[in-house]
């Protein structure tokens, strides 16, 4: 019987490479800094350099912590949705989540023009997005109540999409340069962006989230037989149900209101999750998906900041060419993707 | 006396529209009953319906004395366990996994498994031979297999109650004998009311202590050996297609 304590040489090695992919972040990019000096930093003690201080404290920590939550919350979600929707190739936007919000900062950043100027600030942003991946959370909600089969609720998630992103290109197509330069910076995604205010509040939804998703555990486990199976093994579908869909548009919801739609994590690693830890129990997969996804961001934040140069990578082209080649050779390897 | 499983005058069926009308009929503890009839007439339905995964139309289903509506899934998962026709959502589960996921109702908010589930596990994949394939990924598995494995589960779960749905489709027949011999095994050894719908109505013949055939009229309920004197199988096929020989208890192409 799988448990968390014969596992436990993965979940040590995975914590190890969380340390060490933190450091590395935090150590390389535009300036680097030495290891040495970085230990300093993290263990309180004085640098030689205060730039080195100024840059570790108020921009790098913050977002490490920013990768940290965005990754292994968008990853949990994508595992909570593939075991509910019985489909490896879902993820935590299938459900509008991220149309929602997509629509939500388009209103902002490009329709501001045509309600009148409304202070467009990064506050102000994350308020519309969040706002945006809400309303269609809500509707989807409304119709799970209604609707009995879970593959249909997949699809009306899935024209949600096409029609937020329709109306999102319709606001494109009559906005000017600058406002759609800054909807696309959005779509970029980005983890650089949040004060330590704002990932407090981040912080403070994600773990509200991964511990609805502890709760959901042995449901969750349930679920792998199929929801006839989980209802004849005394789970209350419809409850269940909701409380999944509720704790993955909280988790997706919030994180790409403050990070932007951050492509592939929420797919791709729990599919690499289950390629070290050969099983399906959730008791494990969730803390391990969690540690994972965590680890992948931070290292993908890393290539994106392109050490040692000025420049900053969109973080989402980061993603996916890591996220799709992934995929395709677990697709080429396995001949068919479990979840 | 009272009965373990009591149904009087079910109608089945979906939103107001009747598939099966009229059934009666009560089963003891340790009796084996098969359900009987055309595709189409509506044995999965009744089955679905009595496992309350649909609502029924008319009538009453009680266990114990209990009315089946009154119970909650918690209530029913410690009574009734399913085999279904639909397959598992993933195979990538190992059989002792899949087969640990039966203690469900018994154990606690996270699914901890005690040292007495661990024992009902192992007794389980134990009695039905699995013991060799127990690390086995169920999409490793035969038809066959995989089969025993899903009835191995539902045994771990240790209800009065076991409803199989067509346990015997797709199946060849040494691996159809095996499951009804399992079947029927679970029922006298182990003292478990079982009910299943099947195609193989020679085989229920010969295994069965009670038959339930739909027809859509009266839907008869009795023993093997007192249906074939009345003749009730005979009309369960259009006669110029098929008879019934109630000498061999099997059914003949008519030439």
């Amino acid at each position: 019987m799988q448990t968390i304590a014969s596992h436990k040489p993965q979940f040590i090695v995975l914590f190890l490479i969380l340390l060490a992919s933190g450091l590395l972040n935090i150590s390389l990019g535009s300036v680097a800094i030495p290891l040495s000096q970085t230990f300093k930093a993290l263990f309180g003690e004085a640098m030689e350099n205060t730039s080195w201080e100024y840059i570790i404290y108020s921009y790098r920590l913050p977002k490490a912590a920013t990768a940290i939550l965005v990754g292994g919350g968008l990853s949990l979600s994508g595992l909570l949705m593939q075991t509910l929707f019985r489909n490896p190739l879902a993820g935590p936007f299938v459900l509008g989540i991220s149309s929602g919000a997509s629509l939500g900062a388009a209103l902002l950043l490009m329709g501001a023009t045509l309600l009148g100027s409304i202070l467009v600030s990064d506050v102000s942003l994350v308020v519309a997005a969040s706002a945006g991946s809400f309303l269609v959370l809500l509707v989807v909600v409304l119709v799970a109540n209604r609707v009995r089969d879970t593959m249909a609720l997949l699809i009306i998630g899935l024209m949600f999409g096409s029609i937020t992103a329709a109306i999102v290109s319709v606001l494109a197509y009559f906005s000017d340069a600058e406002q759609l330069q800054r909807f696309i910076f959005w779509t970029y995604g980005s983890v650089g962006n949040l004060s330590w205010n704002q990932n407090a509040l981040l912080g403070a939804v994600v773990i509200v989230g991964v511990a609805l998703s502890v709760l959901h555990i042995k449901s969750l486990n349930a679920l792998l037989l199929g929801e006839q199976y989980a209802q004849s093994l005394g789970i209350t579908l419809k409850k269940s149900r909701l409380g999944i869909i509720l704790v993955t548009g909280l988790l997706a919801g919030s994180i790409t209101a403050f990070a932007g739609p951050i492509a592939f994590v929420g797919l791709a690693v729990p599919h690499l999750t289950r390629q070290i830890f050969k099983t399906m129990d959730h008791k494990v997969l969730v803390p391990a998906v969690f540690l994972y996804g965590a680890i992948l961001l931070l290292l993908c934040d890393t290539i994106a900041q392109l050490p040692s140069s000025a420049q900053v990578l969109p973080i989402n082209a980061i993603t996916s060419i890591v996220g799709a080649p992934v995929v395709i050779w677990l697709l080429v390897r396995k001949r068919k993707l479990f979840f | 006396m009272q009965h373990l499983i009591s149904i009087k005058d079910l109608s089945v069926g979906y939103k107001s529209k009747a598939v099966v009308e009229h059934v009666n009929f009560q089963l003891e503890k340790g009796e084996l009953c098969g359900i009987v009839g055309v595709n189409g007439i509506g044995k999965s339905t009744l089955l679905r319906t009595m496992a309350k995964l649909q609502s029924k139309i008319a009538g009453e289903i009680c266990i114990g004395t209990k009315p089946l509506s009154s119970f909650s899934p918690l209530e029913l998962a410690k009574q009734l366990s399913l085999v279904l026709t639909e397959s598992i959502a993933t195979k990538n589960l190992t059989v002792q996994e899949l087969i640990a996921l039966a203690r469900q109702p018994y154990t606690n908010w996270l699914g901890t498994l005690t040292e007495g589930d661990m024992e009902k596990i192992e007794g389980s994949i134990q009695q039905f031979y699995l013991g060799g394939l127990k690390t086995k990924k169920c999409y490793e598995l035969s038809d066959g297999q995989l089969q025993r494995v899903l009835i191995a589960r539902a045994m771990a779960q240790d209800t009065p109650l076991l409803f199989l749905d067509e346990p015997t489709t797709h199946l060849d027949l040494s691996n159809k004998v095996q499951i009804f011999t399992l079947l029927r095994k679970v029922a006298h050894k182990h003292q478990k009311t079982v009910v299943f719908t099947t195609h193989e109505i020679d085989l229920a013949i010969q295994l069965c202590d009670k038959i339930l055939i739909l027809d859509g009229k009266t839907n008869p309920f009795a023993a093997p050996c007192e249906l074939i004197e009345k003749g009730s199988f005979e009309h369960i096929f259009p006669s110029e297609l098929v008879q019934f020989d109630a000498k061999t208890g099997s059914f003949k192409i008519k030439k």
